[in-house]
């Protein structure tokens, strides 16, 4: 029987990373989608309209999902951490309730207004709608990561009869990984959008639409993504010498460097081996760690033999930062082939588009990968040097964990399918539907979205034409 | 500066525990009549254009109503961390239940609008069951708070009278909300409703005031001393008028020119505030009824203020902006259409 404590890990890993896939995507959607309709506003061109307004239901989906396992969470910390709650409640409280007011009602109230008040005010106000949202959703990451750079780097407090109280609050928000952390992750976001959007309209294409509105999705994905990648390399870099600074240990970890080494290489690949404290099956670029960390070709990089039972687990850091790099590099190569496929042509070849579509959840992938990086690093502290993980565990009895797990697993896994089989059923329909072609929003739609609206008459009920 | 502090450690804990009641008061009125149209939804197959128009009262709302939610969970950890662990540590289970309910409910009203035709009526059922299960859930973690966690069976049997009567409380103000949005036959079939839970919540309202003094002695003494009793039990007799008044006037409805179709749920507004008054009024200043005060489980002071001059700055926003949203969406609901 595992015990309450791995249980509730196993528990907070499941939720939030079921929870961040959504927002990942719904951050960055959420300026794209009000560029597709600021586009619009500017230009009348009803393609705009057209992309805008497939997206959008998308975006409606992808909020919702977002919404209800974000709610999980927030009962999270008093569930199962409450010894998280007690000792450093008092940062932790006011930057998830500035969250809520600053963040959540914003996005929710003016979602209702952006999905379904197109017809009930002006296109400005519309636009101003989605604009909010937008900022809403982007202000939530600004809050939970100032949180979550906290735990990592809290500055700005000190500990008075064992609990945490903070001191000075511009420094608990902007402590020394917040910056990096915040403009990596709204990159990060950027470019899981951008390859959604172009994944989910290549797929369009190839399935034979001939529409314009893909097209053009298609091509705001790809340069978007082909613009962003090469600055969130360049900011991970940043935001690794930052890590390397304060938390030695998480990057010794990434890096396989078992003892503190001048001139440390570069593992493109290796297997750690935990016990014998050593990897196997190396393959280096000398010298290149030490460069990359420190500049110098001969720079000292710490090894994990300082910090003895005080670092991370070493292979989750090691592949997990390996497969989230990796990914980074795909990324970087399908979109500059893309934009010059774009550019040449005009359109890209059917094996091109396949390839797009193959990366539609790339972003999943390296933003799980580098989470996993961030927050096993972080072990066996909760908040560094103040709150180790198992101090902080609820004392409930481990079959309740269990028993919610179990609920929590199965509910997120039927979601997880629906979300993609729904996500495959609307482009298929857009294909075909005509709806969708409309410049102007038909006056009479259904909440059903399905070609026969209610306004039709009643035979036509049933069935997709 | 002492004095001050002290002051502050005095009177914070007293606006933090306002403000909560507020946002608890906020949910339960406004994500209460969206849960009370989910378990309303008619479910057989010709009822489906009413359930459209059902469901599309609720649409732009949904999510804004439950981040009011969102909000209170927040107020508690914020303001008074330990209740907040204490009260989800002993709730554990029902808390992950509703939390399911909730994720039931939120999806399903979004995969209802894009999946195929086949599966329509199963997120239909799903909406429902999400909404039944996480009123019931709601209704005995209030059971269960207000007899201090206790697992006796006269514990357990009050939380389940008091799922019940929760579950009927949604209802009748999610009926008297569809009397204000609809027309035609879907809004009398929504004043049969009403009527009908009305009368339940009624029966529900009356047999908790009745057990809750009577299993909490303290309860008792703060309710039936003289001469405050003269004056509160002003908050029963009230409530007594609303329901009564809400029964005379669901005899008339409809009117001609849909006259006074919001008055009912007017009247089903003021009960959920006189019942939640007279629950606060209970338990006051105890933060977990028997356990904790709220100036026990209060948290640091300048915490307290860090929070209290962003939300004086950002809740006028967030009502002004709310208000503007509902003047959008005002009139008879319409069928939505996702732009
Ligand atoms: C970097 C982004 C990010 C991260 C790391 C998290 N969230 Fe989140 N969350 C969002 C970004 C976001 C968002 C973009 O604002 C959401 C997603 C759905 C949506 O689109 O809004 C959201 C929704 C959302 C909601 C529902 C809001 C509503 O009612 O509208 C809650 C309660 C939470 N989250 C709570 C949390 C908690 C307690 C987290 C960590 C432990 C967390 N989120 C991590
Ligand atoms: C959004 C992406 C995130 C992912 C994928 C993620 C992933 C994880 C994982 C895998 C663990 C378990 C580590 C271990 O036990 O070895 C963990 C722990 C934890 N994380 Fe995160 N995390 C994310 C964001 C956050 C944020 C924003 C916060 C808070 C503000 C947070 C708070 C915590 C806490 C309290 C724990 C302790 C519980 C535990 O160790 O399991 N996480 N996270
Ligand atoms: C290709 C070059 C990249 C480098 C050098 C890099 C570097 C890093 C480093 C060092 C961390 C850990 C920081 C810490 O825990 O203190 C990290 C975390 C992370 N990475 Fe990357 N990264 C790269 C690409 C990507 C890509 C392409 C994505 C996603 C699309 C991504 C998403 C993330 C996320 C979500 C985190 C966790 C949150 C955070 O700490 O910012 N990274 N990255």
């Amino acid at each position: 029987m595992l015990d309450t404590l791995v249980l509730s890990r196993m528990q907070f890993a499941a939720n939030i990373s079921f929870h961040i896939l959504f927002p990942t995507i719904t951050i960055a959607l959420g300026w794209i989608l009000f560029f597709f309709k600021l586009r619009y506003d500017q230009t009348s061109n009803p393609v705009w309209m057209r992309a805008y307004r497939f997206w959008v239901k998308v975006f409606a989906l992808t909020f919702a999902l977002g919404v209800v396992s974000g709610i999980t969470m927030s009962f999270q910390f008093g569930t199962n951490w409450p010894g998280f709650m007690e000792k450093v409640g008092n940062i932790a409280g006011p930057l998830l309730g500035y969250e809520v007011l600053t963040a959540f009602f914003l996005e929710a109230t003016f979602l209702g207004i952006m999905l379904f008040g197109i017809k009930r005010v002006p296109s400005r106000v519309h636009t101003f709608s989605a604009l909010m949202v937008a900022i809403g959703t982007t202000l939530s990451a600004f809050w939970i990561l100032a949180l979550n750079s906290w735990m990592q780097t809290p500055t700005g407090y000190e500990i008075r009869d064992g609990v945490v109280h903070a001191t000075d609050w511009m420094e608990v928000i902007f402590n020394p990984s917040f910056p990096y952390r915040l403009t990596h992750m709204l990159l990060a976001s950027g470019l899981t959008a951008a390859f959604f959007v172009a994944g989910l309209s290549a797929y369009r294409i190839l399935r034979g639409d001939k529409k314009q509105a893909p097209r053009l999705a298609l091509k705001t994905g790809l340069v978007l993504a082909a613009i962003l990648i090469p600055v969130q390399i360049f900011v991970g870099d940043l935001h690794g010498l930052n890590t390397f600074e304060h938390q030695p240990q998480k990057i010794a970890a990434m890096e396989g460097i078992w003892e503190t080494e001048k001139g440390a290489p570069l593992l493109l690949f290796a297997v750690p081996d935990e016990k014998a404290r050593t990897n196997h099956l190396e393959i280096a670029l000398p010298k290149m760690a030490s460069l990359i960390l420190t500049h110098e070709l001969d720079g000292e990089i710490k090894g994990l033999n300082e910090f003895e039972n005080n670092h991370p687990p070493v292979k989750p850091l090691f592949f997990g930062f390996r497969i989230m790099v990796g990914v980074g590099m795909l990324m970087l190569l399908v979109a500059w082939t893309g934009c010059y496929q774009l550019y040449r042509h005009g359109e890209l070849p059917d094996w091109l588009l396949k390839i797009t579509v193959a990366m539609t959840f790339s972003g999943w992938v390296a933003t799980l990968a580098g989470w996993y990086v961030t927050e096993v690093g972080r072990q066996p502290w909760l908040v560094t040097g103040v709150l180790k993980t198992a101090e902080a565990v609820t004392p409930v009895a481990s079959a309740n964990v269990g028993f919610s797990l179990v609920l929590y697993l199965v509910v997120y896994t039927i979601l997880l399918w629906a979300y993609i089989h729904t996500l495959k059923v609307m482009a298929l329909k857009s294909v075909e539907v005509e709806e969708f072609e409309t410049a102007e929003p038909a006056a009479d739609g259904s909440l059903t979205n399905l070609p026969q609206s209610h306004s039709a008459p009643q035979s036509a009920h049933g069935g997709n034409p | 500066m002492i004095d001050n502090a002290i002051m502050a450690t005095d009177w914070l804990p007293v606006i933090f525990i306002g403000l909560m009641g507020l946002a608890v008061l906020a949910y339960a009125v406004l994500d209460g009549y969206d849960l009370g149209v989910g378990i309303l939804l008619p479910m057989s197959k010709q009822d489906e254009r009413q359930r459209d128009t059902m469901i599309a009262s609720i649409g732009p709302f949904w999510d804004a109503n439950e981040t009011w939610l969102v909000l209170a969970i927040g107020l508690l950890l914020i303001a008074f961390p330990s209740a907040h662990s204490l009260v989800l540590m002993n709730l554990y289970i029902p808390t992950a239940i509703m939390l399911v309910g909730l994720i039931m409910r939120g999806v399903a009203f979004d995969f209802r609008a894009k999946a195929a035709v086949a599966h329509k009526l199963a997120w239909d059922r799903t909406f429902k069951a999400g909404s039944l299960l996480t009123s019931l859930t709601q209704g005995y973690m209030l059971g269960q708070y207000v007899m201090g966690f206790d697992a006796g069976w006269e514990a357990q049997l009050f939380s389940g009278l008091s799922a019940i009567g929760v579950t009927a409380a949604y209802s009748y103000i999610g009926a008297a909300w569809l009397i204000m949005k609809t027309e035609g036959s879907l809004q009398s079939r929504a004043i049969r409703w009403t009527r009908r839970a009305g009368r339940a919540a009624f029966i529900g309202v009356v047999a908790v005031s009745a057990v809750n003094p009577l299993v909490n002695p303290g309860v008792f003494d703060r309710w039936f001393t003289f001469p405050l009793v003269m004056f509160v039990l002003l908050i029963p007799m009230l409530c007594f008028f609303a329901f009564a008044a809400n029964e005379v006037l669901l005899r008339r409805l409809p009117k001609v020119d849909d006259r006074h179709c919001w008055i009912p749920f007017v009247n089903v507004l003021l009960v959920f505030i006189l019942c939640f008054t007279g629950l606060a009024f209970s338990f006051y200043p105890d933060i977990v009824p028997g356990k904790l005060t709220i100036w026990q489980a209060a948290s640091a002071p300048e915490s307290l203020r860090f929070i209290l001059v962003g939300a004086i700055i950002v809740v006028p926003v967030i009502l002004a902006y709310t208000a503007f949203s509902y003047r959008v969406f005002h009139g008879k609901a319409t069928e939505l259409h996702y732009h």
